[in-house]
């Protein structure tokens, strides 16, 4: 493919409509139907062009985003920075090992120093909920939630969705299950919120110890049986089991675990003829997925990674594409 | 011989059930009678429209000296009582060190002293260092002064430990204050455990943790015969066991924070700091049985739960930020706004539970209007509304996320021993 001459075609990028005007994306919580519609529609353009063998656009190229990663994360600060780099930002890197935090510096005076290095757009992971609110509180620029605890992460509910419209049109009517650790899962809150929002049917699945009755009163099917749900599931979504975030183990072992929730060879045969099998990954083989499935034909998992970095770029340039710069 | 008049106010004694227009005489320092016509007093105060009650007391504040003097200390935590209308705090022992030893407790004395804000009772530790193992000299903070033995805002999670200070302190008369938490199910979470933790996926306190051990401790105090007062109670279940200690007539008595019958656990979706109390705000049913609780007097006690903390402190993530809300000067209005104004209680049982009942619990001669009683006295404004400003708090910390809303009524002047130290002067 001649990337070069791909580069020189016109880009068919609409303008950024006027009544968008979020300064962050703290959450898909708080996200209407249009604004949803409007961050697929923008990441399902950018997909084109880079599937065109685009690699670069020059959208961004008067803006900094810095990565602000206080917590372990090789994917989404990839796919946040690669995001970055296409659309033409200059990118910072930042990390905890690199910084004044293990000097005692609060967590606050690290945010603006980095935004009085003009940094325009602050993509923060951080183990606790809502610390990108407090920090988007305390500084000028725009913040993206990239994972803050067991809260949200917006960009993942959305490129799930955006997984799922590609392959089915529309999310109106389908059954959405998402297996596993609900409790402590911020893809899970971004995912049902974003869902619910386009008219799919939730489904909450889990050991009892992980998925609270009290689901329920936001709207969504709780159960604990996963092959009652199987066959009435258009899209399953196996989330994995954070060990590192439970005080007390909540389950025996994870024999017990695979042995009720793992999706495997046996539970796909009851499952419907188009089921798709996504995954936010990192997937632990064989406990919530087993490699014939992961890799099996109803898997959309790299997928999702492709279309983490459009729907990073469309949240990337809505964000920062209609703001002054710095 | 110094006389002070305080005209034409509705006086209220809850101890006594007086609840009249009239006036109040003070002498030399003393309260020396109620009624009109005593006349020609060289000082009056005009108390038309107020409300005239004995000085507030407050059976549990932090006031972190020594230790935290970047939190607060005893001059401006005692003056921040007296902007809240309280005459009489009794303080926690979570200082460092923390208040073990008797000179601990003088140490306190004298500074309150000095400071000649409000009267300042100390609450002695329950264990040595506070770490919960062994206990601590308790006969020699009694000598020296203590009124009461706590750890908290720590909960004793030593069962062993709870039993032997509530049989240990019956030969001094002097109560247990607990803060009925079991550790190891609030695992030091962020709020309320119920479905705005959920959403927000904050790690949560569970109603479970309180109640559990609220029923270890009336069960060790019916065993032991042992004074148990349960700091702050905050759950639909925790006020129902009390209810029925109460009906079988067990010597326990109830305390509850005004965060707990003022806010829910909503407006954590701020995830704003101030908000993270301990116990936690809950949800509005279990605000409902508090209140519920405080009308048929099952909670005796309502107490400020002061708990300032350092801006720096507080200004950190949620999981970082220390616990407590300061509530000295706010504890009044929100009385007045959420329990009497909607009818829950009228003004004498309203200020029973913060005059003569915490100083029943603390055993201290305060809380009454009674001839011959130190006149310790708050005169109110009912009525008058007005916006907290942080930066006019009188406590060294801001820590509350009260700040900028409109309050109704507030303690306009304040006497201690019959000297006004709130207030415009005589």
């Amino acid at each position: 493919m001649n990337t070069a001459a791909a580069d020189t075609e016109p880009l068919d990028i609409p303008p950024i409509p006027d009544w968008w005007n979020r300064r962050h994306l703290l959450d898909t919580e708080s996200l209407s139907v249009k604004e949803i519609t409007l961050i697929l529609d923008t990441a399902e353009q950018f997909k084109q062009i880079t599937d065109k063998g685009r690699r670069k656009l020059s959208l961004l190229s008067n803006r900094i985003v810095s990565n602000m990663f206080f917590e372990d994360s090789t994917r989404t600060r990839t796919s946040f920075g690669l995001a970055a780099s296409r659309l033409g930002a200059d990118l910072i890197q930042f990390t905890t090992s690199s910084s004044s935090l293990s000097k005692g510096e609060t967590l606050i005076d690290t945010a603006k120093t980095i935004e009085a290095m003009n940094v325009d757009v602050m993509v923060v992971r951080h183990r606790t909920p809502g610390t990108p609110h407090m920090i988007s509180e305390n500084v000028g620029c725009a913040l993206i939630n990239a994972g803050d605890g067991p809260h949200e992460h917006p960009t993942q509910g959305l490129l799930d969705v955006l997984t799922i419209r590609q392959h089915r049109g529309t999310l109106e009517g389908l059954t959405v299950a998402m297996v596993g650790d609900i409790n402590h899962s911020r893809t899970a809150r971004s995912n049902i919120w974003v869902l619910k929002k386009l008219g799919a049917h939730v489904i909450v699945c889990g050991p009892s110890t992980l998925v609270s009755p009290q689901w329920e009163s936001i709207g969504v099917e709780v159960c604990y049986d996963l092959d009652e749900i199987v066959p009435r599931c258009d899209v399953l979504n196996l989330l994995r089991i954070q060990f590192e975030r439970q005080y007390t183990r909540p389950f025996p072992s994870v024999r017990e675990y695979a042995l009720l929730y793992a999706m495997n060879k046996e539970r796909m045969k009851r499952a419907k003829q188009d089921i798709m099998i996504m995954a936010p990954g990192p997937i632990n083989r064989g406990v919530e997925i087993t490699p014939e499935v992961a890799d099996g034909p109803h898997s959309v998992i790299l997928h999702q990674v492709t279309n983490g970095i459009a729907i990073r770029m469309a949240v990337l340039w809505l964000i920062a594409g209609s703001q002054e710069s710095h | 011989m110094s006389e002070i008049l305080i005209q034409n106010g509705r006086v209220i004694d809850p101890q006594s059930g007086l609840d009249e227009v009239t006036d109040l005489l003070i002498r030399d320092g003393q309260i020396a009678g109620v009624g009109t016509g005593s006349g020609d007093a060289p000082s009056v105060i005009d108390a038309s429209n107020r409300i005239v009650a004995p000085g507030l007391v407050d059976t549990h504040v932090q006031l972190r000296e020594p230790g935290f003097e970047e939190d607060e200390t005893i001059e401006s935590g005692g003056r921040a009582a007296l902007a809240g209308g309280f005459s009489s705090i009794a303080c926690l022992a979570n200082t460092n060190p923390p208040i073990d030893t008797p000179a601990g407790v003088e140490f306190i004395r004298q500074k309150a002293a000095r400071a000649r804000q409000a009267h300042v009772h100390v609450i002695g530790c329950i264990s040595k260092n506070r770490d919960g193992k062994e206990l601590a000299e308790i006969g020699t903070l009694v000598e020296s002064g203590a009124v009461a033995f706590s750890d908290a805002p720590a909960p004793l999670a030593s069962t062993d430990l709870m039993r032997r200070a509530l049989q240990y302190c019956l030969m001094f008369d002097k109560p247990i204050f607990s803060h009925a938490e079991v550790p190891e199910l609030s695992q030091e979470g962020i709020m309320h455990e119920g479905v705005t933790s959920l959403i927000l996926g904050l790690s949560g306190m569970p109603a479970d943790a309180e109640d559990v051990m609220t029923s270890r401790d009336l069960r060790l105090a019916e065993s032991t015969g042992g004074r148990l007062h349960l700091l702050n109670i905050s759950s639909r279940d925790s006020v129902e066991q009390v209810r029925r200690a109460k009906a079988r007539d067990l010597h326990v008595t109830a305390g509850i924070c005004a965060a707990h019958f003022s806010l829910t656990d909503e407006p954590l979706r701020s995830f704003d700091s101030n908000y993270k109390v301990n116990p936690p705000l809950r949800d509005q049913q279990h605000l409902d049985a508090c209140i519920a609780g405080l009308v048929d007097g099952t909670i005796d006690v309502i107490t400020s739960g002061h708990a300032p903390r350092a801006r720096e402190k507080k200004m950190r993530e949620l999981d970082l930020a220390p616990y407590g809300m300061v509530q000295l000067e706010t504890t009044l209005s929100l009385v007045i706004m959420n329990l009497i104004a909607p009818g829950h209680l009228d003004w004498s049982s309203a200020l029973a539970k913060l005059t003569c009942n915490p100083a029943g619990v603390l055993g201290i001669s305060k809380g009454t209007l009674a001839v011959g009683a130190d006149a310790d006295v708050v005169i109110i404004d009912p009525d008058v509304e007005w916006t907290l400003s942080l930066d006019q708090l009188a406590s060294r910390s801001q820590n509350t996320p009260l700040g900028g809303r409109l309050l109704r009524g507030r303690a306009e002047t304040v006497l201690v021993g019959g000297e006004v130290r709130y207030g415009k002067p005589l």
